[in-house]
This record gives C-alpha cells, structure tokens and sequence, in this order.
C-alpha cells in the first residue's frame, strides 16, 4: 500500500539522524548555498559602482571578491553542516549529571555579587587606563538602559521598540535647563526622570490597546518622530548640530576642576583629569544599582507581579479585576524614567549631544540586550549588555562592518537562544522554597 | 488649482511604488503573523540592483529603451526574490514556532545586515542615475505653471496596474493562490491537507519581494537614485500604508499606499517638507489607534 | 422565583454582525445557590457569561447585579476589569487562563492585587517597607495558603502553574477567582477534561464554596452529572435562546432539552414525545 504523507511544518527530523551524514548530502548543500550566494552577490559584490567625479554614475568590477565570497560561502555551509550534526538541533535539550548542574547552579549564584564587586573595583584596578574606565561607563550605561527597558519588555511583556525617545527627553531635558537655567546635575536628574515618565504615560495612553506587532512598530514610530522633531525644532534643539557645553556634574557641589576651589585642592591632592571619569564612572554605577533596586523590590510588590501577570496573561487580569491600563501606563512610565536618568548622565558625561546618538539602532541594540538577557532576569541583562557592548568596542573602527556583524549576532543568536542567556524566572514569594521557572513556561506577552 | 492636479499626479505615482511595498508587508502578516521589518530594505536592494544591471546594460551598448527596462525589470525581480527567499530561509524559517519576540529581532537584525551590506558593498554615498526614460506631457497650462505628465510616471503608474492585475490573479486563481490564503486561515489544518506550507510561506515571501524589486525600480526611474538608506523609511511608510489599508487586504494595501503617496505629496507641498516624514509616522499611529482593522480590513473579535 | 435573586439578566441580546448568538434572554439566578447554564454546543452559553463578566458589550437587554438590599450594579454598563473589581464577580474560563510561568502561590497573590495596592499605598508604602504594607502582604499570603490548602495544593505551592496537572489547574482557577471574594462565581466548564475522581472532588468544591462561603454560583458545564449533583437550578438554552428552566430532576425529563441534545427536529419532538411515552 502506498502513501504519501503531506510533510508537515518544518518537522524536526524525529528519526536518529545517520551517523556519518551523506557526504554527498553535504556537498549538495553547500553548491546550492555557493550558488544563491553566487547570484545574491553578482551585481552588488561583482560589481562596484560610484558617483564618479563628474557627477555620471562609474563602475569597475570586483570579480575577485565575488568569487572569495562564494568560495567562502561554500566552506562556510560545509563548517554550518557539520557543526549542525554534531551539536544537534537549536533548542534539543541537553542534560547535565546533577552533580554538574549543581556545581553550575552555585556558581550562578556567585555571579551577581562577584561581578558587583568586581564593578565597584574597576577604577581602582584600571585607574591609568583611560579607555578601560570610558568602556566601564558605556557597559554600565547600557546596562542602566537595559534595565529600564527590562521593565517594559521583560517584565510586562510591552513590546516597545522607541526605548530610545525617552533617553533622548532625558538627555535634552537636562541639557536644556542645565544651559538655559544654569541648573546643576543633580536638581536636574530627578526632573529628566520626572519628564522622561510623563512622555512616557504620553506615549503610553493612546497606543495601550494594540498588541505584539503593532506596539511595536508604533513605539518605532514615536522614536522616530521625536528623532525628527529633535532635528528640525531647532530653534528649541539646535538641529543637527546638537547643544553643547552641557556643564560636567559637580561632586555635591564642589567642581571637579583644577582650581582652588576644587576637589581635587581641598583634599589637597594633586588634580587629574581621571577624577572626573572616576566620578563619572561610580555616578553611572549609583545609578544603574538604583535602577536595579528598585526593580527587584517592585517585583515583590504588588504592580511587578501585576506586571508579569500582564505579559502572562492580560486577560486573566481583567478578570481578576486588575485595571490593565494603568497597569501598562506604570510599566511604561518606569522604564521612561530610567531612560531619563541614563539620558541625563549620557548628556553630562559627553558634554555634547546631537540626535545622531537617539536614532533607531539604539532601540534596537537596547531591545536586543534585553531580549538576549533573557525577559525579566536582571543578572542577564547586565551579562547581555557587557557581551554586547564589549563586543561592539571590539569592532570599534570597522564602523560598517561593526553593524553588518551585529545584525548577523542578532539572527543568530535568536536562531540558537530565542529565550536568552539566563533561561528561567524567579518567583517574588515563596512558602518553602524558591524554584527557578523554566522559561519556556513564562510567556512573552502579547502587547 | 493646476498646483494642486500636479501634486494629485505626482501622490498617485509615490502612492504606487509605496503600495507595490505595501503588498509585501500584508501578505507575509497575513500567512506568518510577522511583520518583516526587512521588507523596506528588500524593495532598497532592488533597487540598487535595477540600477547596477542598468549600468552594465549600457555600457554593453544596449541602447534601446525598453529592451533596457524589461532586462532590468527581470532581472531585479529574479535577484531579488532570491533575496527574499534566502532572507526568510536563514532569519525566520527557523524561528517560525518559536515565541513572539524572536523572528522580530531577527527581522530587525537581518534589516541592519542588509543596510549595512548595501553601504560596504557599494559605498556610503548616493548613487544618481541619469534619467532613463523621458519626456512627457503637458496635460493643462495655466498663468505659467504648466501640469506635467511625465513618461515616468505613466510608466510607474501603468506598471503597478499590470502587476496587481497579475497578483490577484495568482491569488485568486491559482493553486499557489489558494494555498496562501489555506495557510493565513489555518497552517496546521492546511498541512494535514497536503498543502506543502513551507513552499507555500516561501513563494509569499518571494513574491513580495519580486513587488518590491519592481518597486525599487520604479523608485530608481522616478527619482533617478539609490541610497541604501531609503529602504528603512519607505519601509515604514509602506507599513503604515498596509495597515491602513487594512492589513492581510491586498487591495486594501494598495489603497493604502496610495492614500499615503498623496498624503506625503501633499503635506510636502502645502506645508512643510521636513516634517512629512512625520506626517506620515502620525498617520500610521493615529490609524493604529483609531482604526486598528484599516479601512478594508475585517474586525477581530477577542475570543476569551 | 422565590428568594433573593443576585443576578437579573432581562432580555439579553448579542448580536455578532448578523448572527445573533444570545436572543432575548430572561433568566435569574438565586443568592447563594448554584445556577447551571447549560445546552448544546453552540448555543451561546459563553456569550452569555462574557456579556455578564464585561468581555462583551451586549447589544441590548440588562443584566442586574444585586449585591445586597441596597447596593446593585447594572453590568452591561461596566467593562472588564470593573465588573471584577467594583461589582465583585469573578470567572474561570474554558480555557485555563492560569499564569502559566508563576507558582500556584503567585498566582493567588496577583488575585489579591487590589486589595494589596490599597495596602502598598500605590507601591510607595511598599517601597519603603511599612509595617502596614508587611502586614497586608502576611495577610494576603495567609489567604493564599489557606485556599491552596482547601484545594489541597499546599504542599504545591511553589511549583510553577504550567508544570500542575490539569485537574489541579482548574481547581487552582476557581481558588485564583474565590480570593478576589467575588459576590458571584462564574465558571465556564469547570469540569471540562476532569476524570469520574476530578468530577466528584470539584462538586464537592462547589457545594462547600455554596455552604460555607455562601458564594453564589452561575455555571456553564455539560457534564451532567455533576450538573445534577450540585445545581440548585438549571436554565437551558439552544440557538441563543432559553427553552426550559427548573429544579434538575424537572429539566431532566423535559423533553425540549432532550430533543435540544440529541438534535431532533422540532416537529419531530411530538413523535419523540409519545414515543418516550410523555405525551
């Protein structure tokens, strides 16, 4: 008798795969790769064109190149082949013996507070070392950043992808009255948070309705008109061209500079344009353990676990009589507020901004800590946004190639670990003892 | 008033190249539920394959004009669809069951790939192309100001027309056809069926590409340049044209496109030109607040 | 009806489109007692509970909640949240609507959330740790604990609700929805996949939810067995209208309701009728 049975979606292959996988099924592989890749690549890699020096369109051809490419194409889906068969699908559960994964779990457990210590540490280890102690307070604001939007993403499941606007509002904000009202850091940091979570109850309201993609793309569509209004109110803004000569935080009131009335003079030691990163470098630090606090307690009260709730399941909450409106509009408006405070520091650490450092991909690199961090988990988010970032700074003079490579990352890494690094949640409360959920459990959120 | 039949004129040709997009984005949301944030960068590499073919075209010393422009034609389709397809094997293929987040960051991310792509693998700079098709007419003239038709524009105009023609035939007539819209209703269910899902969701994917290429194209002939920045913006201008016009409708992302083209024109000429890219991301809120089914689209109930 | 009656829902109607899914529906249910809805698939039985329980907005009719003497809320006026929140009716749904990804604990907590925001101060209180807000959280969790131990849950408190088989799923639904201490319960086939055990162990729920608690209860199920153990009166409806209403053992043997499952034609009912010998 035969039959045929209809294949369904992207089965996986149930049956044990061959040992040796075909060789000739490989190789079949890798020409159909080699050959899409041929194609894809003809006319934008084989051929070169520019605006030529009289302003005609010229062209030269690279055929060179085009053919390492798809030569490294074909390697590259023989490596992806073998590799596939040897380590098993993405997302086959693998097990470790007990023994291992308990040994696995107290070291988790170290994490957190070794690498707390480990950041309070780092201008004391790396005092001389000026661009290890920049790149500490870009991680710790991107961690700060990650956090705030953690809120919004990973704990209520509100797929925001205009994170960004709000860290502009704050940046600007404290810009703006710093240079217009001569207000110093710190009376404008808890303003910069305070506008940050109004346009964040702003933007909230009208959008609280939609679900999953379409917040999404209209939370883009907000950051995107403020990048636009930023650059064309320029009277209020200065345009492109930014504000500058935002003032640098003062230590509480004393300056930071060389003079008498320095810091550096009244504790009589010897002025050093490293106190300032220093300064700089535990104020980001204050700030992202603030928002990280603040966080972890709100889990355990009642509008964090309504917040999970929300993403687990909204309709469920209504009815238990949780008013998700508010609900979301807090989410939205805690994570704005951080956004604020990071925008803020950003401002005063740069002395300069311009809405070239609030456009799209900012969004999108803080959305992807998030989401590689793994929804809700604080240690993640921190882990994620130093990988990240640290990668990032790895690139840092391959501009373009930076961005090609972080695209791929992001592909990639959603193919192998679509829940993150840290793969489970923990519960606020607890009778006997707190177990770890499986993420797999926790939903995302549909809006 | 002869401004204002210009500016009607010159909102319907934009409207169709962002409607020839706009199908993309509607047809990959009806059959997966994704929106492919890569899509605006698809209907950008078409273009700047349009224009590289043109190049080598001429310089092969083809002169005859539409020779030129049925090759370019095709061949950007072809490439292209290749594009699409391999963009949807590699990003969202294996992802398709995964939860909801994961294909949209791997949409994002495949975005930045081929943003970046364009911009190594044929510079940063904006690449003018001379005008290939010209010529026009002068449908009125009044007190000086004289109301344009140019060729391009009939050529865009008539161009779209003929491929919606063909596309709703696909839809609506063939096996193909029937197939996409068995898999927007129920995959599963389709499967058991017989229906081979994965093509199926793949042919969607290439198509919409392949209206995107002619897009691209369209694009490179009316404003004469490529960039390979220009798929992120027409991106979301073609997105919010789709759900306008309802999304999952295929007239209804035409309408849509259309509606948004004029829109643009119109926002540009009588008030400001550097804020319609605002206008047109208000839009796009103001209709997802308002009228989240579009305007052809079809009202969901919540089912508890 | 005698009695004092919780819920008055008079000339429902819900119309989707053209369809029109509930038609003119009249019934009432009585304070603390169990009130079944049942019918056929498709009869509109759900559509009824979401109009009740604010998921729909009906397109004509009222349904009236008294809460006592003195207090009555008018439901098709109110929408989702408040109708659980002010006017104190809570539900289960067809579809366990548990969180799956928090312990059975935690979601008891989230159950208790209003309460618990009054008592954080809208979370400031909490921040700061007052001894009020402590105070209201150990009473919360003592809540939770004793319904998780009603349903013999307790020793399960910190599993996640997703890994629960499914028998206590439902169960932990119904103690999730009783600790926002409804003034009406409604439950949308609380016994749907439940075994001949399950069955007997969830009416033994409801009928102490009933006694003890005094907890008035609106019920959609078609196992009949457990429908005729514990209801108290049953209103039965087929193509979004009402076609009998009473004590069980009177609808039992109705013949429109046996003609209604077993999807017999109505001018065929007469022949079932002196068939069965009733007429």
């Amino acid at each position: 008798m035969t039959s045929t049975t209809p294949e369904l979606t992207s089965t996986p292959e149930l049956t044990q795969a061959p040992r040796l996988p075909g060789v000739a099924f490989i190789l079949k592989k890798a020409l159909i790769s080699a050959f899409v890749a041929l194609v894809l690549f003809s006319l934008m890699i084989g051929v070169r064109t520019e605006a030529g020096p009289t302003g005609q369109l010229i062209y030269w051809t690279r055929f060179g190149d085009l053919a390492a490419l798809v030569v490294a194409v074909f390697g590259g889906s023989i490596v992806v082949e073998l590799l596939r068969q040897w380590w098993g699908r993405p997302g086959a559960v693998r097990t470790l013996p007990p023994p291992v994964q308990r040994a696995f779990d107290l070291a988790g457990r170290a994490i957190p507070p070794l690498l707390l210590i480990f950041a309070l540490l780092v201008p004391v280890i790396f005092y001389n070392q000026r661009y290890i102690l920049d790149l500490g307070i870009l991680v710790l604001t991107y961690v700060m950043l990650g956090w705030g939007l953690n809120v919004v993403v990973g704990l209520a499941g509100l797929l925001d992808l205009g994170y960004v606007a709000f860290y502009a509002v704050g940046a600007y904000s404290y810009a703006l009255l710093s240079t217009t009202f001569g207000l110093s850091f710190w009376t404008c940091l808890p303003l910069a948070g305070i506008l940050a979570a109004f346009w964040g109850v702003l933007l909230g309201f009208p959008v609280l309705r939609l679900r999953g993609d379409y917040l999404a793309i209209v939370t883009l569509a907000f950051g995107e008109i403020i990048r636009l209004v930023i650059i064309n109110w320029q009277s209020l803004t200065g345009g492109p061209n930014g504000i500058s000569a935002i003032p640098r935080p003062s230590f509480f009131g004393i300056p930071l500079t060389p003079g008498d009335d320095g810091l550096a003079a009244r504790l009589g030691i010897e002025f050093s344009p490293t106190h300032r990163i220093v300064f700089l470098f535990y104020v980001i630090l204050a700030l992202a353990l603030l928002t990280n606090w603040v966080t972890i307690r709100l889990r355990r009260l009642p509008i964090g676990r309504a917040w999970e709730a929300l993403r687990e399941d909204e309709v469920a909450c209504r009815a238990l009589g949780i008013n998700t409106t508010t609900t979301k509009l807090s989410a939205f408006a805690t994570g704005a507020m951080f956004g604020g405070f990071a925008g803020a520091f950003f401002a005063t650490r740069q002395g300069f901004i311009s809405p070239e450092s609030f456009t799209f991909q900012e969004s999108a690199l803080v959305l992807a800590i998030v989401v590689l961090g793994g929804m809700g988990s604080q240690l993640g988010v921190a882990l994620a946004a130093l990988t990240l970032i640290g990668g990032f700074e790895l690139f840092r003079g391959f501009d373009q190639y930076r961005m090609l490579v972080f695209g791929m990352a992001m592909v990639l890494l959603m193919i192998w670990r679509p829940r993150g690094l840290i793969g489970h949640r923990a519960p606020t409360v607890f009778l006997k003892h707190s177990q770890a959920i499986s993420s797999e459990l926790a939903r995302e959120g549909r809006g | 008033m002869y401004y204002f039949a210009q500016q009607l004129i010159n909102g319907i040709v934009l409207g169709s190249i962002y409607g020839l997009i706009a199908i993309g984005y509607t047809m990959v949301y009806g059959i997966v539920g994704m929106i492919n944030f890569a899509h605006g960068d698809i209907f950008m590499i078409g273009g700047f394959i349009a224009m590289i073919s043109f190049l080598i075209l001429v310089s092969l010393g083809l002169t005859a004009v539409p020779v030129i422009l049925l090759i370019m034609l095709l061949v950007s389709m072809a490439i292209t669809a290749l594009y699409g397809w391999t963009v949807e094997r590699i990003a969202y293929r294996p992802l398709r069951h995964s939860f909801r987040l994961a294909p949209m960051l791997s949409a994002i991310g495949m975005s930045f790939v081929l943003i970046n792509y364009s911009q190594i693998a044929q510079g940063a700079r904006v690449k003018p192309v001379p005008p290939i098709i010209t010529g026009g007419y002068s449908l009125l003239e009044s007190e000086g100001f004289v109301v344009r038709l140019s060729n391009v524009q009939v050529v865009v105009v008539i161009a779209t027309i003929v491929l919606l023609a063909i596309f709703t035939w696909l839809v609506s007539r063939t096996r193909l056809g029937r197939d996409m819209r068995a898999c927007e209703q129920d995959q599963t269910m389709a499967a058991l069926l017989g229906v081979d899902v994965d093509r199926t969701i793949s042919m969607t994917f290439v198509i919409g590409a392949a209206l995107a290429a002619v897009a691209g194209m369209m694009y490179l002939l009316y404003y004469g340049l490529v960039d390979f920045f220009m798929g992120f913006v027409a991106g979301i201008k073609a997105f919010t044209a789709a759900v306008l016009g309802g999304i999952g409708s295929l007239p209804g992302a035409m309408l849509g496109g259309l509606l948004i083209g004029l829109i643009e024109t119109f926002w540009s000429a009588y008030f400001s030109v550097e804020y319609k890219d605002v206008a047109a991301f208000s839009i796009l809120i103001v209709v997802l607040i308002f009228l989240p089914t579009g305007l052809l689209g079809r009202p969901e109930v919540e089912k508890v | 009806m005698s009695g004092d009656n919780i819920l008055n829902v008079d000339n429902l109607t819900m119309r989707f489109g053209g369809v029109v899914a509930v038609n003119n529906l009249s019934f009432e249910a009585e304070r603390s007692r169990i009130t079944a809805l049942i019918g056929p698939n498709g009869a509109g039985k759900t559509t009824v509970f979401n109009c009740i329980t604010g998921f729909y907005k009906p397109t004509s009719g009222t349904i009236r909640l008294n809460r006592d003497a003195n207090r009555t809320v008018q439901l098709e006026r109110l929408n989702d949240f408040r109708i659980a929140r002010q006017a104190k009716v809570a539900r289960t749904f067809q579809n366990i609507r548990l969180f799956p990804g928090m312990t059975a604990l935690e979601n008891l907590m989230v159950a208790q959330h209003n309460a618990l925001m009054r008592a954080s101060g809208l979370t400031f209180l909490g921040l700061i740790g007052a001894p009020t807000w402590r105070a209201a959280e150990k009473h919360a969790i003592d809540q939770a604990k004793r319904w998780l131990d009603r349903i013999s849950l307790l020793d399960r408190a910190d599993d996640a609700a997703g890994n629960l088989p499914y028998g206590d799923q439902r169960r932990l639904e119904i103690a999730r929805a009783m600790c926002t201490e409804p003034a009406l319960l409604c439950l949308d086939e609380p016994a749907a996949g439940l075994n001949a055990r399950e069955s007997a162990a969830l009416s033994e729920l409801l009928l102490s939810l009933r006694d003890d608690q005094g907890t008035s209860i609106l019920l959609i199920e078609h196992d009949m067995s457990v429908v005729m153990e514990i209801s108290d009166h049953i209103v039965v409806m087929d193509y979004g209208v009402k076609i009998a209403e009473g004590a069980p053992s009177a609808v039992r043997d109705d013949p429109k309701v046996i003609a209604a499952y077993l999807g017999v034609e109505d001018d065929e009912v007469a022949a079932v009728e002196s068939e069965l010998g009733l007429q």
